[in-house]
């Protein structure tokens, strides 16, 4: 008896829309393992991470505060990836995002400034996130560099700006020294839709943006042109599209929509800008992407259960003293099983058994 | 160079090989269906049939690189059964594959000692080249690199390198697909010699006429089935089709009275050099197609057709605009996607991939050429009715067969997949059509539809431009033929005067009027 892989005639559309569910239980059964293995009762762990944050409001708004960015950059990188380009990078975007946007605030603080300070630096976050990610899509336009390595160096160098600019320039001068800056005022704050909550209008934006983009994928021409020139670049040229212009044009939209989620987390759930305000959020983002199938609303779904295991990771640490680590190990192992299941929308496992009417001497 | 086997009468003997009852299963697939072939010493087998037919899996088997389901060989009647390909070559069975694999930076000598799995020096082993390639008369320079040879001498490379183990069963696949009818018929000597010797040949083919001159024996495979063993001298071309093909093919008709208007597609003076270091370079080319002509453009693949095609395509645009002119505007300069606003269509050579996006639905290729002309785009946004309609005209003129309305492109078979794609670029009306290699590994039945779809489109009044390495099928739908070499179009001639002798000689580069060596190869 022999297993093997056997490729499909067409891809099967049901397999795309169940792998991620199959890679979410694969996911869950290795971390039943590996709660065991770390003398965790596996139910109640399981419990803290998926059940308990789902069981009050608090938690609830939480987990819509953290898909908001993790919607929006996943996103953007699902353009690239269809194109068929691969922006790693989408956290230097968020924090140089966060950044830009962060200037007015500090500049206008305590200045009687109007109700324009939001929007603008909504502007400010989504042009540099933009216009960073054009970096590394113009040096492999141009040059051939791997869009890869560039995009993820760039994120260093955004973290260590960041860095330098809350602890030199714009370091709050009654902040005790610490690096950040100071409280943005009023009307550099992203309103909450939920008095008292935590719950902000950057949810709506996010949405607005999921919205956006399912439309320009499936009904115009050029969400088409992303998604050829990724299947099949040679039939794209051929079709007429230029293949470096969506280049620049998906990571343009990325960079932009990932610099938007950075400034409107930092006016939003933050406040102010200090080091280390993202728990990562850009390179969650990849996972993401690929849980939702590159699909807008499938990035909607999949953002929010991530947020769910943020959430959750911090619980079991609360309730069971599990290192928050576990939160990265557990996402890492879900995109493991993400890519894996994937290769189940072109093939099929099957079984083949020997044939009853081999003749005597075969072994 | 091999033991004189004896021959002895067919009835008599044991066959050098057979199968029996030999069933190959891709899931619920049979690629093949309990076949029965024997092959004697000193013969030349045929086996025909159209793509799909099973002949690759068949001669996959027979060389160790698939295992059978079901059913055995016998090797000089002894039951066969093979690991790898290395064990058929250890027996004695060489196959020349229709696809080379030569590694075009390495040269000659090193190529063959790559391909084989003797332990002798290399300086031997160069020796023994240059020996057999001289004794069957296959001449070859072991120093030179292989991307400075023609397609002809890296088929020789292929040849003395299944030569050289010396072989008594030599499979050949397709082997004149690439050659020049002078070319084939050097091959054709040294085939006969070889059978001489007393070696057996299995000799894949569609070319019928070729295989009624070659060929002792014929075995006819159908949709995975044996039809019938015959002898092909006895039979007609038009008998043996018929066994391929289960039917009657259509007679392609010309529409009569066919009348050439104004010029559509004029090329002046084109050069342009490859983007690929191996390419071909472009030296002036013209040409003037009139409406109501179809134009031919012969010649051995990888003579510059590729690049041809690219250039009038505008996948690669020329500095100087007047170089090419598509209905009379000045076209070089421009992009792929506004020559098609000019009523210029396309279909290239390779269909998954470059005329289609494999894994998109047809609805969704027929977007890919159609978004600049048509009314399938509005503000940006796409018409899908209008996608969808463009696939239903399609299949229903040109009668594309597949499963369901709208399936992706990839699970069409060869034929029906170039019938919508010559069909989605028909039903746009163009002024000027260039079409590479339009029946290239079609089935017959579509390959009939194809032609007469360019003889219509021709007698509406548009130009054609066909490139094809099928002398048959430009003879059957061309009005004049003109063929490609090293990158250089010779002076188009009429095709009821374009014989192969004459064409031949252009194809291996030649020059019709003077006998000097051509000054175009120095170019």
């Amino acid at each position: 008896m022999q297993l093997v892989l056997e490729k499909r005639a067409e891809r099967s559309n049901t397999i795309a829309l169940i792998s991620p569910l199959i890679a979410i239980g694969l996911t869950i059964v290795t971390m039943t393992i590996l709660f065991a293995i770390l003398g965790k009762n596996p139910i109640l762990a399981l419990h803290a991470y998926f059940i308990a944050p789902l069981s009050d409001s608090y938690s609830l708004q939480e987990i819509a505060v953290k898909a908001t960015p993790l919607v929006m950059i996943a996103v953007g990188l699902s353009l690239c990836y269809l194109a068929n380009v691969w922006n790693i990078g989408a956290e230097g975007q968020f924090l140089i995002g966060a950044v830009a946007g962060s200037w007015l605030p500090v500049v206008t603080h305590g200045t009687d400034a109007g109700y324009w300070v939001l929007p603008a630096m909504l502007v400010c976050g989504t042009v540099a996130g933009a216009l960073y990610a054009l970096i590394p899509a113009i040096c492999k336009v141009k040059f051939g560099a791997s869009e890869i390595l560039t995009s993820l160096m760039l994120v260093y160098v955004a973290d260590l700006f960041l860095d330098y600019m809350v602890r030199g320039p714009w370091r709050d001068p009654n902040g005790f020294n610490f690096p950040t800056t100071a409280e943005f005022d009023p009307v550099a704050t992203v309103p909450l839709l939920v008095s008292g909550g935590r719950l902000h209008l950057g949810a709506i934006i996010a949405l607005l943006v999921v919205a956006a983009v399912a439309v320009m994928l499936g009904r115009t021409i050029k969400g088409f042109e992303i998604r050829v020139v990724g299947a099949a670049p040679r039939a794209a040229r051929f079709g007429g599209f230029n293949s470096n212009q969506l280049i620049l044009l998906t990571f343009a939209i990325s960079g932009g929509l990932a610099g938007l989620a950075g400034i409107i987390e930092v006016a939003g759930p933050v406040g102010h800008l200090q080091p280390g305000f993202s728990p990562g959020y850009g390179f969650t983002a990849i996972i993401v992407a690929f849980l939702g199938r590159l699909n807008p609303v499938g990035i909607l779904i999949a953002g929010l259960f991530l947020a769910l295991t943020f959430i959750g990771g911090e619980q079991a640490q609360i309730a069971m003293k599990i290192p928050l680590d576990v939160t990265k190990v557990f996402q890492g192992i879900l995109l493991f099983y993400v890519l894996a299941c994937d290769s189940l929308i072109l093939y099929r496992f099957r079984l083949i058994f020997p044939s009853p009417k081999v003749s005597s001497g075969a072994v | 160079m091999l033991d004189p086997t004896p021959t002895g009468l067919h009835s008599g003997g044991t066959p050098l090989l057979q199968t029996v009852g030999l069933t190959k299963r891709y899931g619920n697939f049979l690629a093949n269906e309990a076949i029965d072939i024997d092959i004697w010493p000193q013969q030349i087998h045929a086996l025909l049939g159209e793509n799909g037919a099973g002949k690759s899996t068949l001669v996959k088997t027979i060389y160790g690189l698939i295992q059978p389901s079901e059913g055995e060989m016998r090797w000089q009647g002894e039951k066969m059964v093979l690991s790898g390909p290395s064990e058929a070559r250890a027996r004695g069975i060489g196959m020349v594959f229709q696809h080379f694999s030569l590694f075009d930076n390495l040269t000659v000598a090193e190529n063959v000692a790559l391909g084989l799995d003797g332990k002798e020096s290399f300086k031997d082993m160069s020796a023994r080249l240059e020996e057999v390639s001289n004794v069957y008369g296959l001449p070859l320079d072991p120093k030179r690199e292989v991307w400075q040879l023609s397609v002809g001498e890296r088929q020789r490379i292929e040849i003395v390198r299944v030569l050289m183990q010396n072989p008594k069963f030599l499979i050949l696949d397709e082997p004149t697909a690439v050659l020049t009818p002078q070319e084939a018929d050097q091959l054709f000597i040294v085939l006969d010699r070889l059978k001489a010797e007393g070696r057996a040949i299995l000799y894949i083919s569609h070319k019928l006429e070729e295989v009624k001159r070659l060929c002792d024996t014929a075995t006819i495979l159908r949709g995975g089935k044996k039809v019938s063993t015959c002898n092909p001298q006895q039979e007609t071309a038009a008998s043996l089709a018929r066994m391929m093909v289960g039917a009657d093919i259509k007679e392609v008709k010309a529409a009569a009275g066919r009348k050439t208007t104004v010029p559509r597609l004029v090329v002046n003076d084109l050069n342009m050099e490859p983007d690929d270091p191996h390419g071909v370079r472009l030296a002036n080319i013209s040409l003037e197609l009139k409406g109501g002509e179809i134009l031919g453009i012969a010649g051995v693949a990888g003579n510059g057709q590729d690049e041809l095609f690219a250039a009038l395509s505008g996948e690669r645009q020329c500095p100087d605009p007047g170089t090419i002119v598509i209905d009379g505007h000045a076209a070089g300069h421009l992009s792929i996607t506004l020559r098609r606003k000019l009523g210029a269509a396309f279909v290239p050579e390779e269909r998954l991939g470059h005329g289609t996006a494999p894994r998109m639905k047809l609805s969704e290729n027929a977007l890919l050429t159609g978004h600049a002309a048509s009314g399938m785009v509005q503000h940006g946004f796409v018409n899908t009715a209008a996608t969808l309609s463009t696939v239903d005209r399609a299949t229903e003129t040109f009668d594309v067969r597949k499963a369901k309305r709208d399936p992706e492109a990839a699970s069409l078979s060869g034929g029906n997949l170039q019938k919508f794609i010559v069909g989605r670029e028909i039903l746009r009306n163009p002024a000027v059509l260039v079409v590479s290699q339009p029946t290239w590994g079609v089935d017959a039945g579509a390959a009939a539809v194809i032609r007469q779809a360019l003889l219509d489109l021709a007698a509406s009044g548009a130009a054609v431009l066909v490139t094809s390495q099928d002398l048959d099928e430009l003879a059957e739908i061309t009005d004049r033929i003109a063929v490609m070499f090293h990158g250089h179009l010779s002076q188009p001639m009429a095709t009821a005067e374009a014989t192969r002798e004459k064409l031949g000689l252009l194809m291996g580069g030649s020059s019709l009027e003077q006998k000097e060596a051509p000054h175009a190869v120095s170019a």
